[in-house]
């Protein structure tokens, strides 16, 4: 059966009622389009919440984790095989704090195809002296550049320049917190005391503000060899590395390999963050959910139309069938009718979705905590749309499924014999 | 013998609403190729349920309903929707065109189901069509903007349009004027003749009965007489 005859003839059936299509097709492009802005806002949202920390996290960290050793040497022996251990307190030996053979590591990770970027740290707890107080800190030497590719460090930076801190010897840069506490600003010099009591000097040459405020007012940034030196450690002295993947999925059995491998702990980001990954489902899931039951109402629409159009095209559609279309060609025929409703309302749904997203996305919205939001966030992912386009389809074909099989089903001869 | 187009052998036809009756029964006649046949009868004697039965329309009946030597019980829903398109133009009582499109594409819809031709070759056929029954000049108009007569007019021409085998019609004239009625049987009658068109018409229009070629009377489902005029 012909495609375009078809299409000729549900084209006239829908111009003939034409006013009550367009509203059944409003119903399908509303939707669509509270769909479209509601996942694309939902997205924003979730982009901007996962930027918070995921961002700044890496995929897999590499550490050392200072620990009892696993195997005692009691456990060793073979006499106890059957016994049970009552040594209690057992303490971890003196040990490095650092992470063994770090270069190789990096050297290796750096091959590797699955990985996109390595950052190297240096974390050591610190005090700020502040007259005659001292505040208790933390100290992350970071490779500056690294740092800034990976991590986007840059975009944290309130004030002073970033890269300075790679350029300036004895530099640092403080977080929001801390700075306010010590009533610092650029420029000036500061003092911290080493866990190890040593006394230095640094350069504040920039303030960060991370979003999360217990991260600001303890956390401050200096290049990996500053830290290294508070520490009184050789510059290949790291506490972790940083690794990013290229796919994030594969972060878990990584993180697994890396600790067998290396002989290091790892540790990978959906273990260490479980909570953000479950926010952003949910969040998900309502956009989908409110976006599902918007259709569905929508869907009734088009079923409603296409039951009062058979209704009253009973005639034609006997008509029809007496001179010689069978019921599957009818059936094709509403269906057609129910689908170019549901593309129509839907790809109006797609341009008013996208439009009304874009005027959310300029809706200023400025929150202390994300200093590089300045309006709602928004997210544009042609997924979105496809999903819609897709989902308001397939609703429409539903919608449509039941009036078309009662149209095929039709008796020519019981209409004609009503007359 | 050969040249049988339509036979019907043994017909039974029951309703079963409210109680089971009898409408039709042990109809069996054929229809020659070129035979202008009519139907007559008092109302309500089953000449309709009849003709719903021959077009294939109908399909719970008893007994066997041949054309072209085919057997109908056998073919699917979308087999007997062929048959129809291509070997059969019924015309009804009521006009029955479709208002959603004009005089033309009317016509032209079951051509273009059949497929065999080309849309301009089904548009050109559908004029052709329309000239035989003098209404050409109404191709464009819309259905609701033409009289009675030239409706049934435009229904004939749309039977017409896949050549097909042979013409029925549930009294074509009965909703007519006396003007009306004469051209359309006029129409018939030429059909018949110059076209050696088949034709199976019922109607209670005695007249019109005995200018057909055959008439078949038809009395409490059952055939009481059958000659040729
Ligand atoms: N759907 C039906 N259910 C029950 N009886 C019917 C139905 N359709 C027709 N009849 C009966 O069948 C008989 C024949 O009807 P019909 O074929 O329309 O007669 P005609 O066309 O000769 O006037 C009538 O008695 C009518 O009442
Ligand atoms: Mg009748």
């Amino acid at each position: 059966m012909k495609l375009k005859l078809i299409a000729s003839i549900s084209a006239s059936l829908l111009m003939a009622r034409w006013r009550q299509t367009l509203v059944a097709a409003i119903g399908v492009t509303f939707s669509i389009t509270m769909f479209i802005a509601l996942l694309s806002f939902m997205g924003g949202l979730n982009k901007l919440l996962d930027g918070l920390v995921v961002n700044r996290t890496p995929h897999v960290r590499i550490y050392k984790e200072v620990k009892p050793t696993l195997v005692q040497p009691i456990d060793k022996g073979a006499n106890f095989a059957e016994s049970y251990n009552f040594v209690h307190s057992v303490k971890p030996k003196n040990e490095r704090l650092d992470v063994l053979n770090s270069a190789a590591i990096i050297k290796a990770l750096k091959q590797d195809k699955r990985v996109m970027g390595v950052a190297p740290k240096v974390i050591t707890q610190v005090y700020y002296n502040v007259g005659s107080v001292d505040l208790m800190g933390v100290i992350n030497g970071i490779d500056v550049e690294a740092e800034a590719k990976l991590f986007t460090f840059s975009d944290y930076v309130i004030a002073g320049n970033y890269i300075d801190l790679k350029n300036t010897p004895n530099s640092i840069v403080l977080g929001k917190g801390v700075a306010e506490k010590m009533l610092v600003q650029v420029g000036d010099i500061i003092q911290i005391t080493s866990s190890k009591g040593q006394m230095v000097n640094l350069k504040v040459v920039g303030i960060f503000q991370s979003g999360l405020q217990e991260i600001d007012k303890v956390n401050s940034y200096s290049s990996l060899h500053t830290a290294q030196k508070i520490m009184g450690e050789s510059n290949s002295f790291l506490t972790d590395i940083q690794v990013k993947l290229n796919d994030i999925n594969l972060a878990p059995e990584m993180a697994k390999e890396f600790q067998a491998l290396y002989g290091v702990d790892a540790i990978d980001i959906q273990t260490a963050n479980s909570q953000f990954e479950t926010g952003s489902f949910i969040r998900t899931l309502i956009s989908y959910v409110v976006g599902i039951t918007l259709l569905i109402v929508a869907g009734f629409g088009i079923y409603n139309i296409l039951n009062m159009m058979i209704y009253e095209k009973m005639d034609s559609i006997a008509i029809l069938k007496a001179t010689g279309f069978s019921g599957v060609d009818v059936n094709r025929i509403f269906i057609s009718i129910a689908l170019s409703i549901g593309l129509f309302g839907g790809i109006l749904g797609l341009i008013f979705g996208f439009g009304l997203s874009a005027i959310i996305g300029q809706i200023p919205f400025n929150t202390s905590a994300l200093p590089t939001v300045k309006t709602y966030p928004i997210e544009y992912n042609l997924y979105f749309y496809l999903v819609a386009i897709v989902f308001s389809t397939v609703t429409t074909y539903f919608a449509g499924y039941l009036p078309a099989r009662k149209a095929s089903k039709i008796d020519p001869v019981v209409i004609i014999r009503g007359k | 013998m050969e040249n049988i187009i339509l036979e019907a052998k043994g017909i039974n036809k029951y309703f079963h609403d409210p109680n089971t009756i009898q409408v039709l029964n042990n109809i069996s006649f054929s229809v020659q190729k070129g035979e202008f046949v009519s139907v007559t009868g008092k109302s309500g004697c089953g000449k309709s349920t009849l003709l719903y039965i021959l077009s294939t329309m109908d399909t719970d009946y008893e007994g066997e309903l041949k054309i072209h030597n085919l057997l109908m019980r056998d073919k699917s829903e979308a087999e007997l929707a062929r048959v129809r398109n291509e070997e059969i133009g019924f015309v009804f009582q009521f006009h029955y065109l479709l208002n959603e499109f004009n005089v033309i594409k009317n016509v032209m819809l079951p051509g273009l189901k059949l497929g065999k031709y080309t849309e301009q070759e089904v548009e050109h056929n559908a004029l052709e069509k329309l000239k035989i029954l003098g209404i050409e000049s109404e191709a464009l108009k819309l259905p609701n903007q033409l009289s009675g007569g030239q409706k049934q007019r435009v229904a004939i021409a749309r039977a017409l349009i896949n050549n097909p085998l042979l013409i029925m019609g549930d009294e074509p004239t009965g909703n007519l004027d006396k003007k009306n009625s004469e051209l359309v049987f006029d129409i018939f009658q030429e059909l018949a003749e110059s076209y050696q068109q088949s034709l199976l018409i019922v109607t209670h229009d005695q007249e019109f009965a005995s200018r057909t070629q055959r008439t078949i009377v038809m009395e409490d489902g059952k055939i009481i007489a059958d000659s040729k005029n």
